[in-house]
């Protein structure tokens, strides 16, 4: 009897503050519509508009621009490269540190190490790798493999530029994924993979049948995040390549900081946004996941 | 069972060379900072500890602008730390403890702030700023950083929070604790670890974000937006001790909480 009579006072006590969930958000709506929304809004507002008056100026002078076509090519160019590979990477990854092996938390913590490191810091550590003076012709040079430095930066060679990035942005943020592919594995009960292998299923049929499909969502949530990231990619670029190449949100920060053109500049990062979200509907399009399957 | 230790030699090899591919760069970044500036510039370079100096290190710190901007940096951290969480930590509570109306498209609105780039929130901010004064400020790049670093921050201590038993918070108010009383007594101090963990990702966000802090900033640059400007005009020594010294504290940081990483990641996805 007691009981009940303190779970109805208890009940009580709550109802009275029915509303303070509402307070509890309050502060983060707020602060997300004055640093989030306004800005974007503010941000279309100086794309299409000077003084007041509605214009596609910036955008003109975005596309006529020489650089603009090397920016957005240098973008695509980059995700069609790093999420494959990434992908393949990450689960590899994830798949050893599931296997019970002995230094299973050591490889993890070190697969681990990138997750924090910036993507400036990330391209600064690949410059000295692959600077002609640098490390790797070093270490290339003491096993022999070449005999002079290897120009492994240069400006005149798009497809070793992108080469050099992509090896900075894969060795930068597969961490990322591949926490992700990790916490997904994890809930994959072991029983299905061990009855597959009862029934003679090899380690690639495994994988396939048994751990990709049921790996979906997480590939999924991954892969928009990573496509996301991937148009914010800025300062690895400048900092391997220097002006030898350039990206979109690289092209905004110039505008903005050299040119002094906040105008071209918010057309930049309105393209940034309008690719983002497009590629994000592309992605959740894509690889639906059908709702029986969620349920299972 | 044919050759079982088979795809055991193969799971470790292929376990250490990704481990090699890792940690090598880290490696060699760390031994062209801590080297003497000849040995920067030499050719082939030592691969292993010698010529070992802090002379590279002091090149670095004692250029023009660089103590000045990590103290902006550390002040800048700080403050989105304190923002974020504070702003963050009651609204993670609330989608932890509360079922309301309207709480899922609360989640879904803050985890869907991750596709809205950092790009297109720094440009029109730059604009704004000059109006509200903060341009060029420690403030403002901490006000930006804190957009950035709010949805995460509330995500992960909703997940803090979810982990720990409601019962012990009801128990504590049957016993005549106020909700507020609880909250302090009870949940807290269990959540307090987690929240301090999150709190270091927040700082390590901003700590890392150079986009928004070079835009926003025109005389007084964090470190990055620093090192970003002078990046292609500076000799190696300043590359490779810079490069060391922004990746630094994240090594440390996923020390730190690498117990944390998965909870904060794995329900962070979900």
């Amino acid at each position: 009897m007691a009981a009940v009579a303190q779970r109805a006072t208890l009940g009580r006590r709550l109802r009275r503050w029915e509303g303070l969930p509402y307070w509890l958000i309050l502060p983060t709506l707020a602060y997300l519509a004055l640093f989030f929304v306004w800005p974007m809004v503010k941000s279309f507002q100086l794309a299409f508009q000077d003084d007041g008056v509605w214009t596609v100026q910036p955008f003109r002078t975005m596309v006529d621009d020489v650089e603009f076509g090397n920016a957005l090519r240098f973008t695509l160019l980059l995700i069609v490269f790093i999420i494959p590979i990434q992908f393949v990477l990450a689960l590899t990854m994830a798949l050893i540190v599931n296997a019970k092996l002995r230094a299973r938390g050591l490889f993890l913590y070190i697969f681990l190490l990138p997750l924090a490191i910036s993507d400036l810091a990330a391209g600064i550590v690949w410059s000295s790798m692959f600077t002609e003076l640098g490390y790797l012709n070093t270490v290339l040079e003491k096993v022999g493999a070449i005999g002079t430095p290897y120009i492994w930066i240069d400006p005149t060679h798009e497809s070793k530029l992108l080469f050099t990035v992509v090896m900075a942005e894969i060795w930068r943020s597969t961490a990322l994924i591949m926490i992700i592919l990790v916490a997904g594995l994890q809930g994959i009960p072991r029983d299905y993979t061990e009855a597959a292998e009862v029934f003679g299923a090899g380690l690639f049929n495994r994988i396939r049948y048994v751990i990709l499909p049921m790996l979906k969502p997480s590939i999924q949530v991954a892969l928009l995040l990573r496509v996301i990231l991937a148009f914010e990619v800025f300062s690895t670029v400048i900092a391997i390549t220097g002006r030898g190449s350039t990206v979109l949100a690289a092209e905004a920060w110039r505008w903005q900081t050299a040119n002094m053109d906040a105008n071209v500049a918010a057309a930049y990062a309105s393209l940034i946004l309008v690719l983002s979200v497009v590629s994000a509907a592309l992605v959740l399009g894509l690889l639906r996941t059908p709702k029986e399957r969620i349920a299972r | 069972m044919k050759a079982a230790w088979l795809p055991r030699v193969a799971l470790h090899a292929g376990a250490v060379i990704l481990s090699l591919w890792v940690v090598l760069p880290i490696y060699f970044i760390t031994l062209a900072a801590f080297s003497t500036q000849d040995a920067v510039y030499k050719y082939p370079k030592n691969l292993v500890p010698q010529d070992l100096s802090t002379e590279t290190m002091r090149f670095f710190l004692n250029s023009a602008g660089v103590v000045d901007s990590l103290q902006r940096s550390v002040f800048v951290a700080a403050l989105t730390l304190l923002f974020a969480l504070g702003v963050g930590t009651p609204a993670g509570y609330a989608i932890a403890r509360f079922v309301f109306r309207g709480a899922n498209g609360f989640r879904l609105a803050v985890v869907s702030t991750r596709a809205f780039p950092i790009v297109i929130l720094s440009i029109p901010l730059a604009v704004t700023y000059i109006r509200w004064g903060i341009d060029d400020s420690v403030l403002g790049v901490a006000l930006a950083h804190t957009a950035l670093a709010l949805p995460f921050a509330v995500l992960v201590t909703s997940s803090v929070f979810a982990g720990i038993s409601v019962e012990l918070e009801e128990a504590a108010m049957t016993l005549g604790c106020s909700r507020m009383a609880a909250f302090r007594k009870i949940a807290l101090p269990l959540a307090l670890p987690g929240l301090a963990a999150a709190a270091i990702f927040v700082f390590i966000i901003s700590w890392n974000e150079v986009f928004a802090a070079s835009i926003l900033t025109l005389r007084n640059p964090t470190l990055p937006a620093q090192v970003l400007s002078v990046l292609n005009e500076s000799a190696l020594p300043f590359r490779f001790a810079g490069g060391f010294f922004l990746l630094a504290p994240s090594l440390i940081v996923i020390f730190v909480i690498r117990k944390y990483l998965f909870n904060m990641w794995g329900r962070v996805v979900k």
